[in-house]
Formats: structure tokens, C-alpha cells, sequence
């Protein structure tokens, strides 16, 4: 009797553990991201074969509930290995280089499929990708060049505007660099691999890092990113405009615009070069050995004249703003106030930042009216610099003047102290 | 403070000499002191409408469709007169590398000519490199005078 | 007639004044003043020491003729504060004078009250009866701080609104009253206009008003008791009364005095001629603090002190440590009188130590802040 009692309870708990036993077996493998049974034995594995949960999540394709097999085939619910990868199952196992471009198309160019999760994301990626030169190759049986996973990664796909991703404007750069910057891997290319280390040194590279602007160009705004080609020679000039436009105006009325189709050299790259685009001072033009001028131009010709009267004037509008500056600095020093003046002074910048962009044009003429507009102005602040000095000259006489009195003052009362006590001592009052 | 032979009483021009630096003295400090206070209790002609508000200009001195730079605090502000008659003003200082703005009037639109940035007239960046819009003022007519003053709450 | 009648009345004297004998007979004031006629000061070796207070009071009067001439122009809300600063030191004639005169006569009046007070201090003129004497200055120096602390955020430029910030912030600390008093003096709970219109009121009102009301107390004072000499030369003059010095107040004390004042009104011109007070950079709450945020230059050796704390002593904020400490110290100044037991005695040997020390700590501590720290 006691048996039966006691065996009622105990079956009813046994079979209770097994129930959980089982349900938290079969939790464990439907938690999570749509969690597979691959990860069971690849979260134990080192790269490149091995992925964790925690890897997976941070992918953009796993938080949108893609598995292993979405990519991979194969049967993510069997927990055996020969199961799980078995061919029955559609198992393909790590695709070939050439095969993963038409693997990703195989979602992201389907525009109707794609709009389920990002009606807004672009689908011709793979049509650009096969009119670059990593995809014309990639057709030719290079598997050397970049295939998808080789910019985006594999089992952590970011989206772009994550700063952790490699594709976001911040680390667009590194990412392409880690084959065009090596010599030993590009070497059967022939082209240079400086890229990289020309636009860290650039004003491009700089505005990005630097000053924070994310809109900055890095190698995909000039090259494309998916359709990624250099380009032509004769389109360096739209490239360059989509954000300089003045200067490409100005450089489309200039005698240089004919003279270089001419040559064959690209328009803005020939001064600027194309990546190592460091920031232009003054020396840049001119007639100078810093000057790129003079590669071309020599003693004599009307350009040579033309690059040193532009030097000039930008020279001197300089000076005429820095002389203009030092008068406020000491009037300011010296107490006055000069805010009126510091005003118009950056006015005066104004025009020499205009002048710098009028180069372009290569026309004496019109650099000089941007300057001769500056000139007037640092004319009239230098002026306004040296009345607050006479002010202040005029304060220090007038304070002199008032010393005078102050002095004659003290005299006069030590006199009469004096006078007085002497007057006192003999016996006065 | 005392010689050692009797003092006597000073020479009448040793009298006179202190009689002159003291009284001379004290007439001619005093005024020193007195004609710049007497100076500085008279108001000076510009006006001091305080660091908010401005007079940016008089009524009828714009053109329709005409914009005018003038001075606000210690930076330039630019006042708008639009082709619907209306008044706008904002500050002048392009958010890209502060070169002063003007009012481009074929296009309607406010416009740094440093690297071609374009606001529209709420102050807006709507094309170019400028990374933020302009700040903008509220204008008032005030008689004669167009009247702009900061916004309230910063 | 009587005998006694003043000069000006006499109609023989060569002093008579129709003008001031018509004020007396309806003010009735000769037998008030007839006691300044015979005040008389010491002469000895440390006559010169005298001058302090007369200096101090002088350049109190200075800020007051400055500051009603300022308050023609200036405007006490934070949207026009600066602005109205800028106008006076640029538009107005002569107001960059004005201006620079109040600023550097505000820095002198605490430098002499301060020196004034140690003068006092090492020559013991605060023994019995002069305890009132030296409660009230006790006062009016803190008086003064108050008057500096509140004056330096008017222009309403970076530094001012920064200082004011962490002064305010460091009141806030004190055990109990901390924070009501720290939101009474900031008007809220941050600096802002409110504060500045606040200060703007204890700066012209308050402050003035209860400062004349003791300064008027502490004159009376010095009049109904004299000059008091230092007691190494008192007991000197006990032994040797024939040697004892005076000189009359009016007139040779007070030419001197005059004679000083006027050095001072030069080296003021010099001073806001040559080195005018700057405007600053418009105060903008929500810009951060710029590096190396200093008090003005009577609070440093205070503010050193606080950073050179370590964060906790012990169980106590450090902060907090401070705080008491300065309060505790502030305390004993001004109870010095009652400590020091008699005039001749040797505690007052002990004070004199302290007093040294106290000096020095403080020039140190001020010298360090600015030369050393960064």
C-alpha cells in the first residue's frame, strides 16, 4: 500500500523532468534568432569555419530572422551533422568565390522580395557589381578580386550607416585597402598601391576624420561601390564637380579645359593629383618650385605671366589681411575695442577665400576683382586699426596731462604741510 | 618733519610757489576729473536698443525681393525682403566655414557663394556643403524702423 | 557772545564765515564737530600704517561715484548685460574709464581693506575697548568679498558666469544651509538671468546699504575712541611721557591723508589707461566650461586650498573639510579680540604668530594658484 502511494508521485515527477528535460532540449533549439542546430558544433570552432550566437545577432540578416541554411541550405532542425548537412537537405555548404555574388543577388535583387524587409534599399547591386572591374574579372575566373563578402564580411553583415561596419564612409577606406594597399597581393595587377596612404594625407581624408563631416568623399563617392571602376580620364572633371561646382565652372571657361582634353590628362587630378589631395595653399600656383605651373608652363609664355600675376595678387591681399589683423590685435591688447572692425575683417576673408576658387578660371582679370574687393576692405579695417591706436594715444596724453596735475597737487600740499608745521614749530597759531 | 634751525615763516615766494602748484593744482585736477564725467552723462548718438534687438533698417529702404546685410551683436544677420512683401531675417554666417550669405533674388533662395550653399528663406540648408540651417530672427515693424530681435527661449 | 564761540562766528576773526555760521544756528552742528578740531593721530614709527583705513574708504567712495555713473548705462538682464558693458566701454565718452576706474578700484579697496586688516591686526589695535571696532571691519571685509563676488558677474562675459558657477557651487556645499543658500544666492537652481539680476540687486542695494549703515558705525567708533598706538610705544610713552607725539587730524594729518588719496586717484588713471579692463567673450551657458577657471585673485588662496584637499580625509568630503575650515577660521578672526586676553598679555604673542602665519598662507596659497597650477 505504501508503494503504490508513494509510486503515484514519484512516476508523475519523473515524468515531469523528462517533459522538461525534452521541452528545454527543444527550446534550446527554437530560442533565440531562429537559432540552428549548426551553431552547436560551429560556435566551438575557430574562423573562418566557426560562428557564434553572439556574432550571428549583431548581423543584420540574423536579426531579420534569416538562419544558416538561408544561405547554406541544409536542415538547421536536425541535430545530427549528417543530417543537418546532407545534400537531401539542400545542404551547399561554403559556395565557391565566384558563385556568391549571384548567391546574394539571389534576395537582393529581388525587388519584390527585398521590399518585405527595406522597400527603400537598392536592388541593382549585382548589375553594378558586373560592370566594375572586380566583376568583369570575377567573369573571367579571378577569384583574387573583391567578391561581396570581402567588403561587407560574412557572418557579422552591418548595415551601412552602422559605424561598425565596414562599409560605412568611415572605414570604406581601410576596408578597400586591405587589398590595394598590398604590394605583394596586387602585384600581378600592375597598378600602384599608394592609394591608400595618398588619401590618409588628404584634405578629403581630413575632413572625414577630422572635422566629423561624414559626407566627405572616401574611395566609393569617386569610384562607386558595388559598379567600382576608376574614372576616366575625361570624367575626373564631373566627378570632382558633383561637390566643387564653382570650380569646374570656372575651370569649363578656362583655357585650360581644351588644352587638356588635348593632352589627355585628366582636368582637376593634374594639379590636384587624384588621391593624395592635400590641402592647396598659395604656393600652389604661382611660378614657384612649389608651384604645379610650372611643369607645364615656362618663362615667356602668356600662362607662365598669368600663374605669377594671380600669385601675386593672392599674396598680397594676404599680407594686406595679416598686416590689417596685427593693427586690431595690438589696438586690442592695448584695451581698445575693435569689434566693428573684426567684423568687417572677416568680410575681407571672405574675399580671399572667393579668390582662391576665382583661380580656377585662370584669368588674371577676374581673380582680381575678388582681390581688389578684399584690398578695399583690409584697407578699411588697417585704417580703423590705427584710429583705435591714436585713441589710445590720445587716452595716454590725456592721462599724462592729468599726471601733471596730480603731481603739481602733491607738491603743492607737501609745501604747505610744511609750511604750515614750520609755522606751527616757531610759535604760530 | 622739522629742520633743526628755527624755521621761520617761508619767503613770500616760496608762499606764492605753493600757493600756485595747490590752488593751480587742485582747480586744474579737478578738472581732469570732472570733464570726463561731465562728458560721459551726456548720451552718445547711436542708440542702445541692447544685445537682442536691432534696428536692421528703415521701412522702404528694401526693394521687393532684396536682401540686406547689416550688424547684429558682434556677426552679420541678413534681412530678406521677399517678393511677397514679407520680412525675414536670419543670421548671415554660413554653417560650413562661416562666409557671409547674401540673398540670391533670381532664385529666391539665400546663398553662400564660398562653395555654392543654398537656405531657403526659413534659414533652412537645402543644398550644398552647409551641414546645419541659419539661425533666424524675428522681424517686427516698428514705425520706421524694421525692427529684428533674437528668438525668444534660447 | 561766549567765549567758546567758533571762529567763523567771531566777528573779529579773520576766519569769520557769514555762509557756515547761518548752517549752524538751524544744523547745530559746531558741538557736534568740535570734537574733530582736537582729534589728534600718534606720530611714531608706524604713523604710516594709519593711512590704510582712510585709503580703504576712499576707494569705497570711488566705486560708488563709478558705480551710480554706471548704473546710467548699464542693463541688468542677461540678453543685454554685456551688450550694455560694451556700449558704455565703446560708445559712451569716456566710459572706458569709468568702467576700467570701478574694476581696478575694486581690486585696490580689497587689497587695502585686507591690508588694513592685518595692519591692525600685528600693531593690536583690537584689543579692549576697540572689539566693536574690529567686529564691524570684520564685517565690512566680507562685506567687501561680497561686493567683489557680486560685481564680477555684472559684465556677464565667460569667465564671470563660469566663476560664479563653481563660487556658487562650492556655498552649496556648506552642512545644512548649503543648498537653500546656494539656491538664494543663484536665484534657481543654476546660474541664469535670475541670478544675475539677484546679484545685480545685493551689488547696488544690499550690499551699499548695509555697508554705509557700518561704515558709519565704524568711524563713530574710531572717533569716540582715537587712534590706538601700538603697545611696545604705548608702554614706551608710560615711561617717558615728555616724548609723546601727536599731530592734529585736520589739517596735517588730513593733508597727508589727501596727499594719499590723490596718489592713489594717479595710479588709478595709469592703471585704466594703460591696462583698461577687458570685455570678455559673451557669457553662453551652454558652452563648456574653458580650461582653467580661476576666482578673482582675493579668492584664490581659498579656492587653491579646496583643490589641494584630497577628496576624502578620512570619513569627511574633503570639499566639505574645506569649507568648515575657512568657516571656522573666519570665525576666530573676527572673535580675535575676545581670545587675546589682555593687551600686554601672551596670548597676544600667539595671535601675532597666527596672524603671521595666516599672511603667509594666504600669499602663498595665491602665488601658488596662479604661477604654479595651471
Amino acid at each position: 500500500m505504501m508503494t503504490r502511494i508513494t509510486a503515484r508521485p514519484l512516476l508523475l515527477l519523473i515524468a515531469a523532468s523528462l517533459l522538461l528535460a525534452s521541452s528545454s532540449f527543444a527550446a534550446e533549439a527554437q530560442s533565440g534568432t531562429a537559432k540552428s542546430s549548426c551553431v552547436d558544433c560551429h560556435a566551438s570552432f575557430p574562423a573562418p569555419t566557426g560562428v557564434t550566437e553572439e556574432q550571428w545577432a549583431a548581423d543584420i540578416h540574423g536579426q531579420k530572422g534569416l538562419t544558416c541554411s538561408s544561405c547554406h541550405g541544409g536542415d538547421p532542425k536536425d541535430p545530427s551533422p549528417e543530417g543537418a548537412m546532407s545534400k537531401k537537405a539542400g545542404f551547399r555548404g561554403k559556395p565557391k568565390r565566384n558563385e556568391i555574388p549571384a548567391m546574394c543577388a539571389k534576395c537582393h535583387a529581388d525587388g519584390a522580395y527585398m521590399r518585405q524587409y527595406n522597400p527603400s534599399l537598392r536592388t541593382d547591386q549585382l548589375a553594378q557589381y558586373q560592370t566594375s572591374v572586380h566583376g568583369k574579372r570575377l567573369a573571367k575566373a579571378d577569384t583574387k578580386v573583391a567578391v561581396c563578402i570581402d567588403c561587407h564580411s560574412v557572418h557579422g553583415i552591418r548595415p551601412a550607416k552602422d559605424p561598425r561596419s565596414t562599409v560605412n564612409p568611415l572605414n570604406v577606406a581601410n576596408t578597400c585597402a586591405r587589398c590595394h594597399a598590398d604590394a605583394a597581393y596586387m602585384k600581378e595587377y600592375k597598378i600602384k598601391t599608394d592609394q591608400f596612404a595618398g588619401y590618409s594625407a588628404s584634405a578629403h581624408h581630413d575632413a572625414m576624420t577630422v572635422r566629423g563631416d561624414l559626407s566627405a568623399p572616401t574611395c566609393t563617392t569617386c569610384h562607386g561601390n558595388h559598379g567600382a571602376a576608376p574614372p576616366g580620364v575625361a570624367s575626373v572633371e564631373n566627378v570632382c564637380s558633383t561637390c566643387h561646382v564653382f570650380q569646374a565652372q570656372l575651370f569649363d571657361t578656362s583655357p585650360h579645359k581644351a588644352a587638356f582634353a588635348a593632352m589627355g590628362a585628366g582636368s582637376c587630378i593634374t594639379c590636384h593629383s587624384n588621391h593624395r589631395i592635400t590641402h592647396p595653399t598659395d604656393q600652389l600656383i604661382g611660378t614657384s618650385n612649389e608651384a604645379v605651373c610650372t611643369n607645364c608652363h615656362a618663362a615667356g609664355d602668356p600662362g607662365f605671366a598669368a600663374a605669377a600675376r594671380i600669385h601675386d595678387d593672392l599674396g598680397k591681399l594676404d599680407d594686406a589681411l595679416k598686416s590689417s589683423e596685427q593693427v586690431l590685435d595690438q589696438a586690442e591688447r592695448s584695451g581698445m575695442e575693435v569689434s566693428q572692425a573684426r567684423l568687417e575683417e572677416a568680410q575681407g576673408r571672405d574675399s580671399l577665400i572667393k579668390a582662391r576658387v576665382t583661380i580656377h578660371s585662370f584669368q588674371p582679370g577676374k581673380v582680381e576683382q575678388d582681390t581688389q574687393a578684399g584690398m578695399k576692405i583690409a584697407e578699411k579695417t588697417h585704417q580703423a586699426g590705427l584710429q583705435a591706436l591714436a585713441e589710445r594715444d590720445y587716452r595716454r596724453k590725456g592721462l599724462g596731462l592729468s599726471l601733471i596735475t596730480i603731481v603739481a597737487v602733491l607738491i603743492g600740499l607737501r609745501m604747505y604741510i610744511r609750511q604750515i608745521e614750520s609755522r606751527n614749530q616757531s610759535g604760530g597759531t | 618733519m622739522q629742520h633743526a634751525e628755527t624755521a621761520n615763516r617761508p619767503e613770500p615766494a616760496r608762499r606764492r610757489l605753493m600757493q600756485f602748484l595747490l590752488g593751480g593744482g587742485l582747480l586744474a585736477s579737478a578738472a581732469s576729473f570732472l570733464y570726463p564725467i561731465v562728458r560721459y552723462l551726456v548720451p552718445p548718438a547711436a542708440v542702445d536698443l541692447g544685445g537682442d534687438s536691432v534696428v536692421a533698417a528703415k521701412v522702404g529702404e528694401l526693394k521687393v525681393n532684396s536682401g540686406k546685410i547689416f550688424r547684429f551683436g558682434s556677426r552679420p544677420g541678413l534681412l530678406v525682403y521677399t517678393s511677397e512683401g514679407e520680412y525675414r531675417a536670419m543670421s548671415a554666417v554660413c554653417t560650413h566655414l562661416n562666409c557671409t550669405v547674401q540673398y540670391r533674388s533670381d532664385v529666391r533662395e539665400v546663398w553662400c557663394a564660398c562653395h555654392n550653399g543654398f537656405y531657403d528663406l526659413n534659414g533652412r540648408n537645402v543644398a550644398g556643403p552647409p551641414p546645419r540651417p541659419l539661425d533666424s530672427y524675428d522681424v517686427h515693424v516698428n514705425g520706421d524702423d524694421v525692427v529684428v530681435s533674437r528668438r525668444r527661449g534660447a | 557772545m561766549m567765549a567758546s564761540a567758533p571762529e567763523y562766528a567771531r566777528e573779529d576773526s579773520p576766519h569769520r564765515n557769514r555762509v557756515v555760521q547761518w548752517f549752524d544756528e538751524r544744523f547745530g552742528w559746531e558741538r557736534l564737530l568740535a570734537p574733530l578740531r582736537h582729534k589728534t593721530v600718534p606720530v611714531h614709527k608706524l604713523s604710516y600704517w594709519y593711512f590704510l583705513g582712510g585709503m580703504t574708504l576712499f576707494l569705497f567712495m570711488i566705486q560708488v561715484l563709478t558705480g551710480i555713473l554706471l548704473l546710467l548705462y548699464y542693463r541688468p538682464s542677461a540678453n543685454e548685460a554685456f551688450e550694455s558693458v560694451q556700449y558704455v566701454m565703446t560708445q559712451v565718452k569716456f566710459g572706458w574709464l569709468v568702467r576700467s576706474i570701478h574694476s581696478w578700484s575694486a581690486n585696490l579697496m580689497i587689497f587695502f581693506a585686507f591690508a588694513h586688516m592685518f595692519s591692525v591686526l600685528f600693531l593690536r589695535a583690537y584689543s579692549k575697548p576697540r572689539e566693536l571696532t574690529w567686529l564691524t571691519g570684520m564685517v565690512l571685509l566680507f562685506l567687501a568679498l561680497g561686493f567683489g563676488f557680486s560685481g564680477y558677474l555684472l559684465p556677464w562675459n565667460t569667465l564671470a558666469f563660469f566663476a560664479t558657477k563653481v563660487g556658487t557651487e562650492i556655498t552649496g556645499q556648506v552642512p545644512l544651509i548649503g543648498k537653500p543658500l546656494l539656491i538664494f544666492l543663484r536665484g534657481g537652481e543654476e546660474v541664469t538671468g535670475a541670478t544675475l539680476t539677484r546679484f545685480f540687486g545685493f551689488h547696488v542695494a544690499l550690499l551699499p546699504g548695509i555697508t554705509t549703515m557700518l561704515i558709519a558705525i565704524h568711524i563713530l567708533l574710531i572717533q569716540r575712541l582715537g587712534m590706538s598706538v601700538p603697545p611696545g610705544q604705548e608702554a614706551a610713552w608710560n615711561a617717558l611721557p615728555a616724548e609723546r607725539r601727536e599731530m592734529p587730524f585736520f589739517p596735517n594729518f588730513f593733508l597727508r591723508e589727501l596727499m594719499a588719496w590723490y596718489i592713489a586717484l594717479g595710479v588709478l588713471g595709469v592703471l585704466s589707461a594703460v591696462y583698461p579692463w577687458e570685455l570678455g567673450a559673451k557669457a553662453d551657458p551652454f558652452v563648456a566650461a574653458p580650461a582653467g577657471i580661476k576666482p578673482e585673485w582675493y579668492f584664490m588662496f581659498m579656492f587653491q586650498t579646496l583643490k589641494l584637499i584630497p577628496a576624502k580625509v578620512g570619513p569627511i568630503d574633503g570639499e566639505l573639510l574645506g569649507i568648515l575650515g575657512f568657516g571656522l577660521a573666519g570665525l576666530i578672526w573676527a572673535l580675535l579680540p575676545f581670545l587675546g586676553g589682555d593687551r600686554y598679555g601672551r596670548r597676544q604673542v600667539f595671535i601675532r604668530g597666527l596672524g603671521i602665519f595666516a599672511l603667509a598662507y594666504m600669499l602663498s596659497m595665491t602665488i601658488y594658484g596662479y604661477v604654479v597650477a595651471k
